[in-house]
């Protein structure tokens, strides 16, 4: 099987490439990237006027199995991904049971492989994500584990994580912490400020993450160990992180659209769509992510893909569970609120989409190169769209982005070698 | 010449929502249900074939029944639906509660809940008028209401007069519904607490934020005395109700220094001892068993606005 992408803007961030080129793609890997490639046996896929780059990468996405299949599964959240550009996708541990056995791990890399998308497993730090005792770190490990998080819950105990950080370094292994000190964010559901005292709900200070941030790297910095800070939102942690990477520590840092583009005031506490962990704060905040993302103290965007089933989202904002699904608006808001608005340029976006996480955590792919694997996500930077989440693929609901008009979305997604996405289907 | 205002349909969610017209309106009406009140007979025509649900999902005694009777005096049918005898144990969630409440073709839903935006959410919902009788720490418009039609009938005016509104003012919704109500109608705010109770952030540009009680008192035309929560204390905000009484407790002395004939106010229920001494909850300057009957005129004309246009509707007249 031999597909050829011809005429297309081919931008691939690792390889520091930038212009119009054919892709020539046999089987499952890419065989050729070069200028006027003709093949006749070739079935050749027209991408006059878009954009061609490697498959996203995201790091951070729950997609709820095992336990949760109301919210999502690992069929329509890969739905989701290759809708969203996303050839890859590294789901997260918090389910019901938590994953925290190389069987686990196993299982469902197994039953990743009926997935329309590339998925790879989080297993959690802790038993049961309850902060405790170690989960078998290095059976998951052999088991292909990516990494590991205890996401939706800060490691409080200081030890637990130093034994963590020390245990798994030799593994060659990252923990992702969900960077939020326990004591300061209970019962909070939104960013501490001027709105959650004019509306009466109970918040979430910014200084609980400033705090979780500072010790997570002092640990890492003690263990020589790596730590990946998820979901970055306060300006304070982006300087922390900052200043340590600076000192040559090794963390690593990832930041959401929602964080990147959202501030407080659009909280709107009969609509629990914009009810996050950590919180949409203000925009100083946000305009430090921004800042970090460009100088490269935050290395990666990722989604923070978080569905749930619509009827648990319809609720009272306090009573409602936190996170809305992600992937397929990711492209188009970055796009249309940070490249059209000239904050960032579309390469360093997609270097932060693909390159970046690849590099990170050691992932062969997030390139463009011959002999690599063919991810491949086809553009359209000219399409206009309104978010809509009754045509989303996920089965979540309830997206602050619902009803946005967006220009910019993933026009097609080739997953090893196979068109996974074309022009608004699955294939 | 003034504008002919309707609130006719309108959901009572927040006092930032309403003009200071529009509070003009309501407190005026309310002073005619008051005489109506005091008559004999308490009741009117003006709701006969309206009804009205009372939908609790917090425990109540007041503010419920001040509706209660304020629905039944004007001719409405008034039905009570508390959380703990309906539905509602059974799992039922908000959204389906209101519709069923819907499908019975109430005029009104009067309605505590303990999530904040509670009574938007619901306002989004379904089509009845909702009045907000409390959601979380958010707002308790009828409350703010209250207070106001109070100061102003023991002060004979609202504009330029000076409030001290102490104590837990973190959690309270009738510290915001009087916050933005008290500001649409020219009074100046002085707030004071325990800093642990108090929000870190700005609640509305103008409001006087003090550490010491006693310098929001000072030359006060109005105290209000907010309810202090056991369970504030045990989530260590503040270290012991004896303490909290002794630094910000309203006592005989704090009270000397406010103006001579300064109105005390305490929504309730109270903790005497506590936030407030009991000498100074019977004392002359309170007013807050009058709170309590000039709740229900209040009710009453929120409900007659709302459901019939009041005195601007034609058919009313």
């Amino acid at each position: 099987m031999t597909n050829l992408i011809k005429n297309g803007r081919v931008i691939d961030p690792k390889n520091n490439i930038d212009k119009n080129l054919d892709i020539l793609i046999e089987n499952d890997k890419i065989k050729a990237v070069g200028e006027n490639i003709d093949d006749k046996d070739a079935n050749v896929i027209d991408a006059t006027n878009k954009v061609v780059t490697p498959g996203f990468i995201d790091m951070h996405v729950h997609l709820r199995e095992p336990g949760q299949e109301a919210k999502e599964d690992f069929i329509s959240g890969s739905h989701a991904a290759v809708a969203g550009g996303y050839t890859r996708v590294a789901t997260m541990p918090n389910t019901n049971p938590v994953v925290d056995t190389a069987a686990l791990v196993r299982s469902l890399t197994k039953r990743g492989e009926e997935a329309k998308a590339h998925i790879e497993i989080i297993g959690a730090v802790t038993k049961g994500q309850k902060g405790e005792e170690l989960s078998e770190l290095g059976d998951m490990t052999e088991a292909g584990a990516i990494a590991f998080s205890d996401d939706g819950h800060y490691i409080d105990n200081s030890k637990i994580l130093l034994n963590a950080l020390d245990y798994l370094a030799p593994f060659n292994k990252i923990i992702i912490s969900h960077a939020e000190e326990t004591n300061l964010v209970e019962g909070g559901v939104m960013n501490e400020g001027v709105v959650s005292a004019r509306l009466g709900l109970a918040g979430r200070p910014s200084v609980a993450e400033d705090i979780a941030v500072m010790r997570d790297i002092l640990l890492a910095e003690y263990a020589n160990a790596r730590i990946h800070i998820a979901h970055i939102s306060s300006k304070n942690a982006v300087e922390i992180v900052r200043a340590a990477k600076k000192k040559g520590i090794k963390v690593t840092a990832e930041v959401t659209p929602q964080h990147l583009t959202m501030i407080e005031d659009m909280v709107d506490f009969t609509d629990s769509s914009t009810k996050i962990n950590p919180p949409i704060r203000t925009a100083k905040d946000r305009d430090a992510l921004l800042e970090g993302l460009l100088d490269g103290t935050i290395d990666m965007i990722v989604t923070d893909h978080s569905p749930h089933a619509p009827e648990e989202k319809d609720r009272e904002y306090i009573f409602a569970p936190s996170g809305f699904p992600g992937l397929e608006t990711a492209f188009g808001v970055l796009y249309t609120e940070l490249c059209l608005k000239k904050k960032i340029e579309l390469s360093t976006v997609i270097e932060r989409m693909t390159a970046a996480p690849a590099r990170v955590f050691g992932i062969e792919s997030g390139n463009l190169s011959v002999g690599s694997v063919a991810d491949i996500t086809v553009l359209d930077l000219n399409a206009e769209w309104t978010v809509d989440d009754k045509a989303f693929f996920t089965r979540g609901s309830h997206s602050p982005f619902v009803g946005k008009k967006l220009i910019g979305k993933p026009y097609g997604t080739i997953v090893s070698g196979k068109i996974a996405y074309w022009d608004g289907k699955i294939c | 010449m003034s504008e002919k205002i309707s609130l006719r349909g309108r959901d009572v969610l927040a006092l930032g929502g309403f003009s200071a017209a529009e509070i003009r309106l309501i407190l005026d009406t309310a002073k005619s249900m008051k005489e109506i009140l005091h008559r004999d007979i308490k009741k009117l025509p003006t709701l006969r074939g309206k009804s009205i649900v009372t939908l609790f999902y917090e425990p109540s005694t007041r503010t419920r029944t001040s509706f209660e009777l304020a629905g039944k005096y004007l001719g409405a049918d008034v039905v009570n639906i508390t959380s703990s005898t309906s539905s509602i144990v059974k799992g039922e969630s908000l959204r389906d509660t209101l519709y069923t409440i819907e499908a019975m073709n109430v005029d009104a839903i009067v309605m505590r809940h303990k999530a904040e935006g509670a009574a938007a959410y619901a306002a989004k919902a379904v089509k009845p008028v909702i009045i907000n009788a409390g959601d979380g720490a958010h707002a308790h418009p009828s409350q703010g209401l209250l207070n106001l039609f109070t100061i102003e009938e023991k002060k004979g005016k609202l504009e330029g007069l000076k409030i001290a509104i102490l104590g837990d003012i973190l959690h309270s919704r009738v510290a915001r519904s009087d916050i933005a109500g008290m500001r649409k109608m020219g009074i100046n705010i002085h707030v004071a607490g325990p800093r642990t109770l108090v929000p870190r952030f700005l609640l509305e540009e103008g409001v006087v934020v003090h550490d010491r009680i006693e310098d929001a008192i000072e030359g006060a035309d109005v105290i209000e005395v907010l309810r202090i929560q056991l369970e504030r204390m045990k989530g260590g905000l503040f270290p012991t109700t004896r303490e909290y009484a002794r630094i910000f407790g309203l006592n005989k002395e704090r009270l000397s220094l406010a103006k001579e004939d300064v109105l005390v106010l305490h929504p309730g229920p109270m903790n005497k001892g506590w936030e407030i001494s009991p000498e100074v909850a019977y004392s002359i300057n309170s007013a807050i068993q009058e709170e309590v009957e000039n709740g229900v005129a209040v009710r009453m004309a929120l409900f007659t606005l709302l459901l019939t246009g009041g005195a601007t509707d034609d058919k009313f007249n």
